[in-house]
Formats: C-alpha cells, structure tokens, sequence
C-alpha cells in the first residue's frame, strides 16, 4: 500500500534519512520505534509531503507521491495525526472535525462519520462545542485522532499517539488504535514507547539515526535481545 | 453648543473615522494572523481602491464633482473591492509566496518594497499622476441626506452622509467578515491555518488557496475604507494610503496584532483618539497622539488589548 525506496533527506547539510526502505501492506499494522532524533517524524513527514526529500521515492496505492502537495495526499487516503497532536486549539472540537473532513465532497455520508468518531470517543460528542484548547490531553490525542479519522483515510500514519499521556490513557488509545485497524484502516505508527507499538503491531521496523538498523515481525523483534536491551529496557 | 454636545459630536467623529481604521486594521490583523507578515503595501492597496472607485464615479456621463446616483456608488464599492482584491492576491503571489520559506526579515522588507512600487507607480501612470484629484462629493442622496437631518433634529449632533455611509458600509463589511470567518468552511480553515500551518496542510487543507483568500478580503476591506476616506477629504492621490496605513496599523497592534475583535476595537479607540484630541487638545496633536498610543501600548502591553501572548510552537 505504502512503499518507500531510497529515501534521503536532507535539513540544510545535515543528512537526516539515509536510504530508508520500507513498506506497508494493506490492513497491517506497522509501526516505527527508535529513540529521540532517529528520524521517525521526518520520515512521516516525508510521506505526507511536508519535507521534500532529496532522493527517494514514496508511492501510496501505487501512484508516487514524491513532491505531492500536501493536502492532495490526504485526499488520496493518507492522513496523518502529527505529534504533539497539533489540534487547532482556538477552534471548537466540532470545528476541528469539520477541518478533518476538508477534503471531503460528500456531504451526505459526513454525518455517518460523525457518529463513528463520537462513538469511538463519547467523551468528544459531550464536549462537541467546547473550545479544543481547553480539553485534557488525553482528549486532545483522541480528537486529533478522530480529526484524522474525519478524512476517511486508507492509511493512518500516527506519530507518538502515548506523548505525554498517563499510562492507562496510553492503553486505551492503543485498544482505539486497533480498533481502527479492525475497522479497516491500515496504520503506520511511530513510537518512542516501543513496548506498547511493539505489542499491537503486525510488522516493527527499528530507526537509529536515520537509518533502517533492524525490521521484521514485531513479536520476534519484541522477544530480540538486541531489542530488548536498546529500546525495552532490558 | 454644551459640553456634552461638543462631546457627542466629537464622538461621533470618532466612531466614524474610527470604522474606517477599523477596516483597514482587519487586513492586517488578518495577513498577520496567517503569514506572520506586516504588510506595509496594505496602505497602498488602499489607494489603489479609492482610484478605482474614483475612476468609476468620474466615468463619462457624471458629474464629477458629486455623487448623487446611489447606484453609482454600490457600483464604485463592488468594482473598488474587486480591484484591490486582485492587486492583494497578485502580489501575494508574486512577490511574498516565493518567500515562505526565507527570514520573515526578507518577507517585511519586500513589502515595502511593494509598498513604494504601488506609490511611485501611481505617480507615473497618466490618468493618475503626482497630483491630487478632486473626489466627488456625496450629495442629494435622499435616504441618507434624510437620515442625517433627523439625527440633528433630534440629538442636535450633526452626522454627516459621509459619516452615516461610514457607519453603514463598516457595520455590513464587519458582518459579512464575521459570517465568513466563523461559519464558512473557508473561514474555519483560515483559523485553523493562522492556528498551526503544518497541521492544516495535513488536515489536506490548500493552505496556498487559503493565505490568497485572506489577501483578497484584506485588501477588499481597504478599499471600501479607501473610498470611505477619499469621500472624507475628498480628494485622491498616490500617498493618501500612507498615513491610514499606519494609523490602522497602531490600530491592529493596539488591538492585538491577529486578533480580529481586537482590530475592530483597535481602530475604534484610534479614531476616537484622533478626533478628541483635534477636537479639545489641538489638531497638531492628533498624530503625534496616535504614535504615542503605539509607543505606550509597545511597553505596557505588547500583545495588544485583546491578543494572547503567542508562545513558540517547537
């Protein structure tokens, strides 16, 4: 679904990525773990077209989306939840809905979708007209996601969704998390807390300064003593 | 006359300036919202717009020297806010999207660069020309003419036609601006842009198409206030955008520098300000007491009345 060949790049001189390849197949659940630095959100970024890489290229259902512009990505399918959540704090949590179907042109199945993410997080319907900088941060991870959500996308890229949470908050966006995929959406995620990426992925891929140092399936890696004593404490 | 008439009418002088400084504030207000840009061409745009309603009210076949088809003028408005709306997003596009990604420094720099390039300009076009031209005045239009009558009847406190179209363009313009912003979906994306860039282009929001949109409004707003200021003097000339300019840019800053509320009340205080001072103080005063106000506000409160202190996204 996602494939990435030879990606570099570049901020000014500093060499950021160095030949990533990886790929996503439909309904999996991928994620990317590696410490602070490694390249992880410069690497989404890349997808979603935010950083234009130097050479490389990333294609989404088989069509390039190398030096695509950012919002016709998401219309492809591909839509990110960044880190750090970046929700738009001075709009109202519906507000922040409606600029996740922005892309969207069909009116009439917006209001189904509304409901899906207010039934995935009740706690946005009760809040529906409250300013969004005014929700908990564990209310702001799940408004970014149903923002995200919002665009019907075939692929979630997630970049720290367990940023700052409490750990059973982080739990519980793991559980929606695979839910999503249940429900149909292939997910990228990228994490520092390997152990819970590494527990609901299908397919783990190990960033180390910007470069691809270990991938393979996320169970054999989670029981790998390489794994285990750089990323799981232990 | 009482005090508290000679107070009323300098009030009412005030309000009505004052919606004029409001106007032109919003474009600021709202350029800044978005790219982070002063945009010192924004005076200018001004001009252009009150040229262009001047060309429009002067075309064959009128009176040049008044104004008394109120058709002619709804006209002067639309073609005037069309015009500068395109000059907005022309150079928009051509001289600070190229920049985006360059020191905001460059970006402050090349507008006023635009913004001499506008005056000078100006001056050299034929049909404008380095000197002042006579605007048409606003005269034998029943409805406000009838309006103005009775306020004086009544209040003894003379509102003037141009004074009462003022009130009635700012008020509908503020509305229609009000409406957009937060409950059109362009609006709402223009928020969540001036917001977080980053996050609205991966929202899938054209944020390229949003920043024209806010330079189309912005200099829409300048126009109608160019035409409201040009009624006022009346007269035009290729400078007349420089002095409204940074008048409504204390204002803006006054009133928080991003904040839409904040330049409504910003230009407000500033032509209330003005007219006070001219009217109890002394004429002379009236500009100094406007930059005084920027002075002031820069130590007390640099954010402005109504802004929120921003702090650095990492």
């Amino acid at each position: 679904m996602l494939k990435i060949e030879g990606l570099n790049v570049f901020y000014g001189t500093i060499h950021a990525l160095h030949d990533i390849n990886f790929e996503v197949n439909e309904g999996e659940i991928v994620t990317l773990i590696g410490a602070n630095g490694a390249g992880k959100t410069t690497t989404l970024h890349s997808i979603s077209g935010l950083i234009e890489p130097k050479t490389g290229s990333i294609s989404f259902m088989g069509s390039p989306i190398t030096g695509v512009a950012a919002n016709k990505i998401v219309k492809m399918g591909l839509c990110q939840v960044p880190e750090g959540r970046r929700i738009f704090a001075n709009l109202s949590v519906l507000e922040n809905l409606e600029m996740g179907a922005y892309t969207r042109n069909d009116k009439h199945n917006l209001k189904d979708d509304y409901e899906v993410v207010f039934t995935r997080f009740p706690r946005l319907k009760e809040r529906i007209k409250q300013i969004a900088g005014t929700l908990s941060g564990g209310e702001q991870q799940m408004l970014a996601m149903g923002r995200a959500l919002m665009s019907r996308p075939k692929l979630l890229l997630l970049d720290e969704p367990s940023m700052g949470l409490a750990p059973l908050l982080v739990k519980e966006i793991f559980s929606i998390i695979q839910d999503i995929n249940k429900a149909g959406t292939t997910v990228l995620l990228v994490e520092q807390n390997a152990n819970m990426a590494l527990s609901i992925a299908t397919r783990a891929y190990v960033l180390e300064t910007g470069h691809i140092v270990l991938s393979g399936d996320a169970k054999e890696l989670a029981a790998s003593e390489e794994v285990r004593k750089a990323y799981l404490g232990g | 006359m009482n005090f508290m008439q000679e107070f009323g009418q300098q009030m009412v002088n005030g309000i009505a300036l004052g919606s004029v400084y409001a106007l032109i504030a919003l474009g600021y207000t709202m350029v800044y919202g978005i790219v982070k840009l002063i945009n010192f061409a924004h005076g200018d745009i001004l001009m252009v717009g009150a040229f262009a309603g001047f060309f429009v009210l002067t075309a064959n076949g009128q009176d040049p020297s008044k104004i008394s088809n109120p058709l002619m003028l709804v006209l002067a408005f639309i073609i005037a806010m069309a015009v500068s709306a395109l000059f907005g997003v022309i150079i928009e596009k051509t001289c600070y999207k190229p920049l985006r990604k360059a020191p905001k420094i460059n970006l402050l720099i090349t507008a006023i660069g635009v913004s001499i390039v506008l005056e000078n300009g100006a001056r050299v076009i034929p049909w404008i020309g380095p000197n002042p031209k006579q605007f048409p005045v606003l005269k034998d239009i029943p409805i406000i003419d009838g309006i103005s009558q009775m306020i004086k009847a009544q209040t003894g406190v003379f509102i003037s036609p141009v004074q009462i179209l003022s009130f009635i363009i700012a008020i509908l313009l503020m509305l229609m601006l009000f409406y957009i912003v937060n409950f059109t979906k362009t609006g709402k994306a223009m928020r969540a842009a001036s917001y977080d860039m980053g996050a609205a282009q991966l929202m899938g929001i054209n944020v390229d198409n949003i920043i024209s949109v806010t330079f189309a409004i912005g200099a829409a707003l300048a126009a109608a206030a160019g035409i409201l200021f040009a009624l006022n003097y009346p007269q035009v000339e290729p400078y007349m955008g420089i002095m409204p300019g940074l008048k409504a840019f204390v204002a803006a800053v006054l009133g928080g520098i991003g904040s839409i509320p904040g330049a409504m009340l910003g230009g407000f205080i500033m032509g209330i300000a003005e007219t006070l001072t001219k009217g109890f103080i002394s004429s002379k005063l009236a500009d100094a007491v406007a930059f005084g106000i920027l002075i002031i506000i820069l130590v007390i409160k640099p954010s402005g009345i109504l802004g929120k202190n921003t702090r650095e996204k990492v």
